[in-house]
């Protein structure tokens, strides 16, 4: 697959080529890429099937950014000056409940599934990045560059995602803008890409018989693999990534076949609570000191004043039951847990919203993170499956679920269901 | 004509157009927090990827042809570079959590532990090549009995 070495020569004839750029030896000469794989075929199929899924993940990118409803408060949005790239922007519905969990957990595994092909599809044009002359005409100087943000900000995309979700916070900010508006630069270029070359790509495909273009080496060395090989050893890469990280989208057996996923493997405890936990109490700074039956209590306002409930208050008040997933932006989900607490928009009535449950904006006891502060609304308030939950699977919530209360919205990004609630303030935000 | 030539086609000088107005105006957003460190990020990215990391893994490749070459086994390349390539995928995909990059960030916020990664990562990567290895050994035994069984006239 790789380049064969260059042999022999007579000393003298060397010298005469030190400088010609022709010299198969420097990377700027086409004999100096001698894979027999590179050509019009290769190159096509791998682009064809980063243009399926790379729309996949801008869309499904898109619809994640929407779950988070930016537009309703600030504490929401992290890309406060997205100007117009937030023109499609709706009202996040709770129907049906897994959307979230399915659009994250296919943005996620997808992304990791299509880094080989990535990889391969670079690796076959390579050869370009060294072509003489650098510009041949303004339209290809100005492509060359476009070119720069479609590889920078491809990879810039997959390795923030990549990293993120291993909770490698090593990037240069904060990762929902970075991830955000990198998307918009990196498929502002890939437009134009596909535009410019999709038509090509196409004819590549169905025409048949001998390959010629520029990717095509003039020396190729002897085959080790077709090209067709090749295309199942990148196939054999994207299956065994999607094999090892798809189960963190599942329960039970299913889990444990992911087995490099960050949340794949096992459950971080057995029982009712033994499911899995995004942010611990212990990360979040959450004590049992503020968490105590005697010290806790649960601030609700409204437009009838504020009222104060003590967790045995709440769990007095009508309960009911939903099943609901936890589904994280870091594309791991679980299956439907069993949540019994009070509906919202029963504790919107609490404080004089009787029939117009209006949003709430939620408050923790965490003094630091991210999204310590979150709103939900009208439509998530006036859910009857939204709750602020006091038990999960029979049990009382444990510490790492949010104990003493927690909200469980359906089709909610993970974050959203805030944990160890303190105080809910309903209004329209 | 000439004028043509050197400006190029007007539909891809619009379509770039319009391609560097809309990464502008995302990128004006990308950049204003930490501008360089995103610059050199995105920039980077792209050197590191063209410039090291291909080489390095097109230079292992020649490598292995080359020493496969050397006792005249170039057939087995497939044999070594599948193994090594999906190992050394997994690896760069998951090499925060397999190298215990972020293990103490990892254990508190999930409560799971971080030191299996490389436990499965190692097993993972010896499957792979056991897997490989077993296949090689079938289809040597395979060739060696189709080459008993053919008469030695053939020869």
């Amino acid at each position: 697959m790789g380049r064969a070495p260059v042999r022999g020569g007579f000393a003298a004839y060397r010298r005469l080529m030190r400088d010609d750029p022709r010299d198969p030896r420097l990377p700027t000469s086409p004999g100096f890429w001698r894979s027999p794989l590179r050509g019009p075929w290769f190159t096509s199929v791998l682009g064809l099937v980063l243009l399926a899924g790379v729309t996949v993940l801008f869309l499904t990118g898109l619809v994640s950014y929407a779950a988070y409803n930016p537009d309703l408060s600030p504490v929401n949005d992290k890309t406060p000056g997205k100007g117009i790239l937030g023109f499609y922007l709706f009202a996040w519905p709770t129907d049906p409940p897994w959307l979230y969990r399915l659009n994250q957990g296919i943005h996620v595994t997808l992304g990791v599934t299509l880094i080989p092909v990535l990889l391969a599809k670079l690796w076959s044009v390579v050869p370009r990045l060294f072509a003489l002359p650098p510009a041949r005409s303004l339209a290809h100087a100005l492509e060359r560059i476009s070119l720069l943000l479609l590889v920078g900000g491809g990879l810039f995309e997959f390795v923030t995602g990549v990293l993120n979700v291993q909770l490698d916070y090593v990037f240069p900010g904060s990762f929902y803008p970075l991830h955000f508006y990198g998307a918009w630069v990196f498929f502002a270029a890939f437009v134009a890409h596909v535009l410019l070359k999709a038509p090509t790509a196409l004819r590549n495909l169905r025409q048949r018989g001998e390959e010629k273009n520029d990717l095509v080496s003039p020396r190729p060395a002897e085959p080790t693999v077709s090209r067709r090989g090749a295309l199942w050893f990148v196939g054999s890469g994207s299956l065994l990534l999607f094999a090892t990280t798809v189960g963190q989208n599942f329960g039970g057996p299913l889990r444990r076949t992911a087995l490099l996923a960050p949340h794949g493997g096992g459950e971080p405890g057995t029982g009712p609570n033994g499911f899995q936990i995004n942010k611990t109490a212990a990360y979040a700074g959450i004590g049992t000191a503020e968490t105590a039956d005697d010290a806790w209590r649960l601030v609700v306002t409204g437009r009838t004043g504020t009222v104060r409930l003590s967790r045995a208050r709440l769990a007095g008040l009508p309960l009911h039951s939903s099943a609901l997933p936890i589904a994280c932006v870091e594309g791991w989900s679980t299956p439907d847990q069993w949540w019994r607490g009070v509906r919202l928009r029963d504790l919107a009535a609490l404080v004089g919203y009787e029939d117009d449950p209006p949003d709430v904006f939620v408050e923790s006891l965490q003094r630091h993170g991210a999204f310590r502060k979150a709103a939900l609304r009208a439509n998530q308030v006036a859910d009857p499956r939204s709750l602020l939950a006091l038990y999960v699977n029979g049990e009382e919530l444990s510490p790492d679920h949010g104990y003493p209360a927690r909200i469980i919205v359906p089709a909610a990004p993970g974050v959203l269901n805030t944990k160890w609630v303190a105080r809910m303030t309903f209004g329209d935000l | 004509m000439r004028d043509r030539v050197v400006i190029g086609s007007p539909l891809h000088l619009l379509v770039l157009c319009c391609s560097f107005a809309l990464a502008a105006y995302a990128g004006v957003r990308l950049l204003a927090g930490d501008w360089l460190g995103v610059a050199l990020w995105v920039v980077g990215a792209a050197v590191l990827h063209d410039l090291v990391l291909l080489p390095l893994y097109a230079a292992a490749d020649r490598a292995v042809v080359r020493g496969l070459d050397g006792i005249r086994r170039r057939e087995w390349a497939m044999y070594v570079r599948v193994p090594a390539a999906l190992s050394g995928l997994l690896l760069l995909v998951w090499f925060p959590l397999i190298s215990s990059m972020v293990e103490a960030r990892y254990r508190s916020a999930t409560g799971l532990p971080p030191e299996v990664f490389l436990t499965r990562w190692l097993l993972i990567t010896a499957a792979l090549f056991g897997g490989s290895a077993l296949l090689l050994a079938m289809r040597l035994l395979l060739l060696r009995r189709a080459a008993k069984r053919r008469p030695p006239a053939v020869h």
